[in-house]
C-alpha cells in the first residue's frame, strides 16, 4: 500500500535528505543524495498527478487522525501539476547547479548549499500539498528560511548577504502577517482546516474578525509573490543570490505564493466572497496593470541581465495577478496557465544567463557582444525563452498571453488587453536589446582579448537548460495540455472543494498496516 | 469599559505596533532584529490570549467527578504558537548570522553606511551617472 502514502512520504523524503546532506559533509556526497531524493520526489509527484487524474481528488489524513482532529493534505489537480511542475525545475536546476555552484559558493559550504536546497524543496512542497491553513505557514517559513540562506550563499559578492537580509526582513513580515490572518480565522471559525474554514466562513462573513483575517493574509501574500508596491526583496535576491538559487527561487517562490492566493480566495474565501463582496480584484487589477507596465519599463533601462529578468518577473507576477482579478473561470485558467508557463521559461533563462555567467564571469548586457558564435547552445536557448517572454507564436509565453487577452476581451476589459500587449512590446524592448548585443555587439574587451576560453559550458549545465526549453517549447505547440488541466483547476476552484469535512469515509487514513 | 475590558488586544497592538516601528525607522541592522522579535512577540500573546478561557484551567482530562466539571482553555493555539514561537527563533538565529556575515564584509551594521558604500562601489564601476538611469543596486527599497 505504498502508493497510498505518497502524498506523506513526498514531503518526508527531501525533509530527511537535508540531515543526511549535512552528516556526509562532502560536496559532491551531498549532490548525490539531493539529486537521488529529487529524482525519486519527481516519480513520485507524476505518480500523484496520475492518481489524481485518474480517481480524484485525495485527502491524505497525515498519521491516521482524519480532518477535525489532524492535518490533512489535500490535493486536486492545480496542486498535483504544482507538484509535478517544482520537482521538475528542481531537478533541472539541481542538476545544472553542481558545475556551477562549484564556481559560485565556497567549497567548504557545498554540502549546507544542497541541504538548504532540499529544506527549501520540502517547504515548497509541503505549502502546495497541504489542506491545512496553519500547516502552510510552517512551510512557507521552512522554504523562506531555507531561502535567505541559500542567497547568503552567494556571498562570494557581499551584495547577496543584503539582499539575503532584505529579504528576509520582507519576508517575515508577509508570513507574520499570514500567521496573524490565519489566528483571526481560527477566532472566527474555530477551524484551520481549510476544507472547514470554507465550509463555516459564509457563516460568520458579516463579522470584522473575518474581514481583518483577510486583510491581513491578503498584505502577506502580496509581499511574499513581490506584487507591485511591495516587491523591493526581490531584484537584489534575485541579482545576488548563486544562479542556481535564482533560477529555482525564480520558477518556483513566487509561484506557489500565488498558488496560496488561489486556494485560499477562491477556494477557502470563496470567490463571492472575496471577489464579490470585499471587491479584492479592483484592489488587485490596478496594482498588477501598473505593475506589468512599470516594471518591464523598469527592465528596459537595466544593463544586468539577471536584473533585467528579475523586473521582468514582477511584470509576469502582475499578469498573473490581473488574471485572477477577473475572477472569472477563464480569468482563473489563465492565472493558472500563465504560473506554469512563466516557472518553466523564467527557469530557464536565469539557467541560461548562468551558463553565460559561468563563461564569461559577468552578465552586464555590453559584455554579451559575439556570444550567439562563441556559446551557440547557450544564447539560443536564452533566444527561444526570450522569445516565450515576449509571447510569439509557438512558444509557452504565447499560449499565456493568449488565454489571458481572451478572458480580458470576454468581459469586454479592452483598455487591459491594449496594456497587455503594449508591456509585451516592452518586453520585446529588454529581451530584444540582450539579443541585439548577442549578434550584433562587437565582442568586448575580456572576450577578445582571449583571456577566457569563452565556449559552451559542459553538457551537465547545457542538458538541464534545453530540458526547460523543450517543455516550454512543447507547451507552446502543444498548448492544451496545459490548457486543459488549467481549465480543470479553475473549475475546482470555482466550485470549492465539493467535499464536506466530515466525510471521513473517503479519507486514506495514514494507519493501515 | 467595553474597550478596557479586551486589554489583552489592546498590549497585543502596542507590543506589535512598536516592533513594526522599530524595523522600519531604525537603521541599525540588529535593532531591526530586535523589531522584528517584538512584532513576533506580539503576534504570540495575541495566539496565547486567543485559546485562553475566562475561569479555564489547563486542559488535562481526569476522570474525577470535581474535574469533569471544569472549564478547559483551548489547548490549540498555545501548541500552534510553540510552532510558531520556535520559527521566530530561527528567523531570528538567522537574521543575526547575516547581521554577523555583513559586519565581517563591510564593517559596518548601518544601513544607511552599507548603502553609502555600495553607492560609492557603483560609481567607482559605472561612473558618475553609469549608463543605467535607475538608481543604483543597492539603493532601492
Amino acid at each position: 500500500m505504498l502508493s497510498a502514502h505518497l502524498p506523506a512520504f513526498i514531503i518526508v523524503l527531501p525533509l530527511m535528505a537535508g540531515p543526511l546532506c549535512v552528516i556526509s559533509r562532502h560536496s559532491f556526497i551531498s549532490w548525490l543524495i539531493a539529486l537521488l531524493i529529487n529524482i525519486v520526489v519527481v516519480f513520485m509527484s507524476v505518480a500523484i498527478f496520475f492518481q489524481v487524474s485518474d480517481e480524484g481528488v485525495i485527502r491524505y489524513a497525515l498519521g491516521g487522525w482524519a480532518a477535525p482532529t489532524g492535518i490533512e493534505y489535500y490535493i486536486d489537480t492545480l496542486n498535483a501539476t504544482l507538484l509535478v511542475l517544482i520537482t521538475i525545475i528542481s531537478l533541472c536546476t539541481l542538476v545544472y547547479s553542481l558545475p556551477a555552484v562549484d564556481r559560485e559558493v565556497a567549497k567548504h559550504r557545498h554540502y549546507l548549499f544542497y541541504t538548504g536546497w532540499m529544506l527549501c524543496l520540502t517547504g515548497l512542497l509541503g505549502i502546495v500539498i497541504t489542506g491545512d491553513a496553519f500547516n502552510v505557514f510552517v512551510f512557507l517559513e521552512i522554504s523562506s528560511l531555507s531561502m535567505y540562506m541559500l542567497i547568503a550563499l552567494g556571498s562570494e559578492r557581499r551584495q547577496a548577504l543584503m539582499a539575503s537580509f532584505r529579504y528576509l526582513m520582507m519576508g517575515s513580515i508577509g508570513a507574520s502577517f499570514i500567521l496573524i490572518g490565519i489566528g483571526f480565522l481560527y477566532a472566527a471559525t474555530g477551524t484551520l482546516n481549510m476544507i472547514g474554514l470554507a465550509e463555516s466562513i459564509p457563516n460568520v462573513s458579516d463579522s470584522r474578525t473575518v474581514l481583518v483575517a483577510f486583510s491581513f493574509i491578503t498584505l502577506g501574500l502580496l509581499i511574499k509573490a513581490a506584487v507591485f508596491p511591495v516587491y523591493s526583496w526581490l531584484p537584489n535576491a534575485y541579482q545576488y543570490a548563486p544562479t542556481a538559487v535564482t533560477a529555482f527561487l525564480a520558477g518556483t517562490v513566487t509561484k506557489v505564493s500565488l498558488y496560496i492566493f488561489l486556494r485560499f480566495f477562491f477556494q477557502m474565501f470563496g470567490s463571492d466572497y472575496s471577489f464579490g463582496k470585499l471587491l479584492l480584484g479592483e484592489v488587485l487589477l490596478p496594482l498588477s496593470v501598473i505593475g506589468f507596465f512599470v516594471m518591464s519599463l523598469v527592465a528596459v533601462f537595466q544593463t544586468d541581465i539577471r536584473r533585467i529578468l528579475a523586473y521582468s518577473s514582477i511584470a509576469q507576477v502582475g499578469y498573473i495577478m490581473a488574471a485572477m482579478s477577473m475572477a472569472t473561470h477563464e480569468g482563473v485558467a489563465a492565472a493558472v496557465v500563465h504560473i506554469i508557463n512563466h516557472a518553466f521559461v523564467k527557469a530557464a533563462l536565469f539557467v541560461a544567463v548562468g551558463c553565460i555567467l559561468y563563461r564569461l564571469g559577468n552578465a552586464q548586457v555590453t559584455s554579451m557582444g559575439n556570444l550567439i558564435r562563441l556559446m551557440p547552445w547557450t544564447t539560443s536557448a536564452f533566444i527561444v525563452a526570450g522569445l516565450s517572454l515576449i509571447g510569439v507564436p509557438l512558444t509557452a509565453g504565447f499560449v499565456s498571453k493568449w488565454n489571458l487577452v481572451n478572458a480580458a476581451i470576454d468581459i469586454g476589459w479592452w483598455s487591459i488587453v491594449a496594456m497587455v500587449l503594449i508591456s509585451s512590446l516592452l518586453a520585446i524592448v529588454y529581451i530584444g536589446k540582450v539579443i541585439e548585443a548577442f549578434y550584433f555587439q562587437s565582442a568586448s574587451e575580456e572576450v577578445s582579448n582571449g583571456n577566457r576560453a569563452i565556449k559552451d559550458p559542459p553538457l551537465m549545465m547545457l542538458i538541464p537548460l534545453w530540458t526547460l526549453i523543450i517543455i516550454s517549447v512543447y507547451i507552446g505547440i502543444n498548448g492544451s495540455v496545459v490548457v486543459d488541466i488549467a481549465n480543470v483547476a479553475a473549475q475546482q476552484l470555482l466550485n470549492g472543494f465539493g467535499v464536506s469535512l466530515e466525510t471521513v469515509n473517503t479519507v486514506v487514513t495514514g494507519s493501515s498496516k | 469599559m467595553k474597550y478596557l475590558a479586551l486589554y489583552n488586544y489592546w498590549i497585543v497592538v502596542i507590543i506589535m505596533m512598536a516592533g513594526f516601528y522599530i524595523m522600519i525607522a531604525r537603521h541599525n541592522l540588529v535593532k531591526k532584529i530586535i523589531g522584528l522579535g517584538l512584532f513576533q512577540t506580539g503576534i504570540f500573546y495575541f495566539y496565547v490570549s486567543l485559546g485562553k478561557v475566562d475561569g479555564g484551567t489547563a486542559p488535562i482530562f481526569v476522570e474525577s467527578l470535581e474535574a469533569q466539571a471544569t472549564v478547559y482553555s483551548n489547548p490549540l493555539p498555545h501548541v500552534l504558537i510553540l510552532t510558531a514561537i520556535v520559527v521566530g527563533v530561527a528567523t531570528m538565529a538567522m537574521g543575526l548570522a547575516l547581521i554577523v556575515r555583513i559586519y565581517e564584509k563591510y564593517d559596518s551594521i548601518e544601513e544607511d553606511e552599507i548603502k553609502a558604500i555600495e553607492r560609492q562601489h557603483w560609481q567607482e564601476n559605472n561612473g558618475e551617472f553609469g549608463i543605467s538611469l535607475t538608481a543604483p543596486p543597492t539603493a532601492s527599497s
